[in-house]
């Protein structure tokens, strides 16, 4: 199956934060494709889409730093009208619930994707594959 | 005014006499009849026949908050279940509160004690009364009340918080006593300000009691401005009586402990030495008048001294001083006792918690506030918000289970705390009193 994997970081809400992660990312060469911030408060969530995620995690992780590699589900939309509400007909037909989402376009005009975490990763897979949804890869959010 | 004029004004010679007598009788008592003071009498070799007069006393060892956790909950009774009609508790350091009993007497004696007090300040049965302080287990709301009732005040027992239906009840029945911490007396007012209203001529306050946290004389200079009354200091714990061992006169310089009922000291709380009259050091007290629950010695934790002159009020009974602080490291939080030790032991119980913490006390619009800081440990984290808002929400709901008071709970990264080696300050009490 096509899973791809986001890393998440708990950060205090504080200024900095972030500039530690963007710094050890780049000490390691590690290319990102989207980050998301999540916060409630005090403290948030920092989600990051990265070209190396086991690299990635394992020197955020070495630094320190609250870490988890979580599965995601990188989904092909077609970048025009309508693009993501195809997509999310058909998730609602099956009841299925998005826990965390981000989205961005791959190339424009032709195709975006929308990465999303779920609860039962591989029943869901199974169910939106059957329902004609194309999912990426990792190397495909990558070698573009 | 006067509730008991003989009593209060009974000239030294008359208390110190009353004082042994009741002394006496207590210790037959405990001897005889508590678990806890039977085994301390044995064990330091003490005879009856040997403690003679007050001079004696110090002859019995100190008995402290852990030996009430440790002989919890029936080790101090000195009378049969069957003549307790009353319990009350505090929050102690392990887990268990100090559990604290009452006969009916004890209860018509702690009632009279507040009712004396109160009458001290110049309280009159045409006055209404507002009994601001949390009702049920803890003394200051109960106690207070009967004792209320017995000097005759029209008594509201709205207890504590709630504070647009106290406003209202204020206004309403025309209150003109309200009994208050000092912090949710600033705090109301501001409410009051807020909502238009002045403090002054829009309520028919005249006085206060304040009690149940240490303030300073400024503050209740501050609290007297601003609604135009009489504040004065009020004096309690639940090991001896809950509120009314010792209360402030109309004269307002230091608070009248009440020496037929209790028998003070002054320690150095390092050495034990008894001080002099005038020394500041921990209170010791002995209740010479209860039937449940005598407590020979107890260790207050309180600073004070005791005023070597006489009242200019003419009352005999011994002025203690507004409380200074504590000698140990509990703290007080909106009138609630709280141990470090106790947030300590919560947290460690709960998993994914690391071993760092911090304790922030801080005054928000004139009222308390606790946080409690908490390092998470690496693997509790899964990469999800809700997760960790989940576990922050369980924290606070044990932690409010064992305080009683909600405190906030903030998780932090791990290592982001001082860490335990060395001097971790563990409370930061940014409170001005």
């Amino acid at each position: 199956m096509k899973k791809v994997h986001q890393l998440s970081v708990f950060a205090e809400n504080k200024p900095g934060k972030i500039e530690k992660i963007t710094r050890i990312l780049t000490r390691e060469k590690i290319n990102m494709r989207a980050i998301t911030i999540a916060s409630s408060n005090k403290y948030g969530v920092i989600k990051l889409l990265v070209n190396d995620p086991e690299k990635a995690y394992q020197s955020l992780k070495k630094e320190g730093l609250s870490v988890a590699l979580n599965p995601a589900l990188a989904i092909e939309i077609e970048d025009k009208p309508g693009g993501l509400h195809r997509i999310v007909q058909v998730m609602k037909k099956y009841k299925i619930n998005i826990e965390n989402a981000c989205g961005f376009v791959i190339k424009s005009g032709e195709k975006a994707v929308l990465i999303i975490e779920v609860k039962d990763i591989e029943e869901v897979e199974n169910v939106l594959s059957n329902g004609n949804i194309h999912f990426l890869s990792e190397n495909d959010l990558y070698e573009i | 005014m006067v509730q008991n004029q003989k009593i209060e004004y009974l000239p030294r010679e008359e208390i110190e006499q009353l004082q042994l007598l009741r002394l006496k009788r207590t210790l037959k008592r405990v001897y005889e009849k508590s678990p806890f003071y039977k085994k301390m009498f044995k064990k330091n070799k003490l005879r009856l026949s040997n403690l003679k007069s007050l001079k004696d006393l110090p002859q019995i060892p100190f008995t402290r908050r852990e030996d009430l956790r440790n002989n919890f909950p029936y080790g101090f009774l000195a009378v049969p279940l069957e003549k307790i009609v009353r319990l009350h508790t505090s929050t102690g350091t392990s887990g268990k509160p100090k559990a604290v009993f009452f006969t009916q007497r004890d209860i018509d004696q702690s009632a009279e004690l507040i009712a004396r007090s109160i009458k001290m300040t110049g309280a009159k049965k045409s006055d209404v009364f507002q009994n601001m302080m949390t009702y049920g287990l803890f003394t200051g709301g109960l106690i207070f009340h009967y004792g209320a009732e017995k000097m005759g005040v029209l008594v509201i027992p709205s207890g504590a918080g709630n504070t647009e239906r106290q406003l209202e009840l204020m206004r309403d029945f025309k209150t003109t006593i309200i009994h208050i911490t000092p912090s949710y007396a600033l705090y109301l007012a501001t409410v009051i300000e807020e909502t238009g209203l002045n403090p002054k001529t829009d309520f028919n306050l005249r006085i206060a009691y304040l009690g149940a946290e240490p303030y300073s004389e400024e503050t209740r200079r501050k609290i007297e401005k601003i609604f135009n009354l009489n504040a004065y200091n009020s004096y309690g714990l639940s090991e001896m009586n809950g509120p009314g061992v010792a209360f402030e006169c109309e004269k307002k310089e230091g608070m009248h402990l009440w020496e037929d009922n209790f028998i003070a000291e002054i320690i150095d709380p390092a050495s034990g030495e008894i001080l002099k009259d005038g020394d500041e050091g921990e209170l010791v007290l002995t209740s010479i008048n209860k039937e449940a629950m005598p407590i020979l010695r107890y260790r207050t934790g309180d600073s004070t001294f005791i005023y070597p002159q006489k009242c200019r009020c003419g009352r005999t009974h011994r002025r203690i001083s507004r409380i200074k602080g504590r000698v140990d490291d509990m703290l007080i939080v909106r009138g609630v006792n709280i141990f470090p030790s106790e947030i300590e032991r919560v947290l460690m119980s709960l998993q994914g918690i690391g071993r760092n913490y911090q304790i922030i006390l801080e005054r928000e619009r004139n009222l308390d506030k606790l946080t409690v800081k908490v390092e998470v440990e690496k693997n509790l984290f899964n990469g999800s918000l809700e997760h960790l808002k989940g576990f922050e929400n369980k924290t606070k709901v044990k932690l409010r289970a064992e305080l009683m008071l909600t405190p906030e709970v903030e998780l932090v990264e791990p290592g982001s705390l001082p860490t335990t080696t060395g001097k971790a300050k563990r409370v930061i009490d940014k409170r001005v009193i």
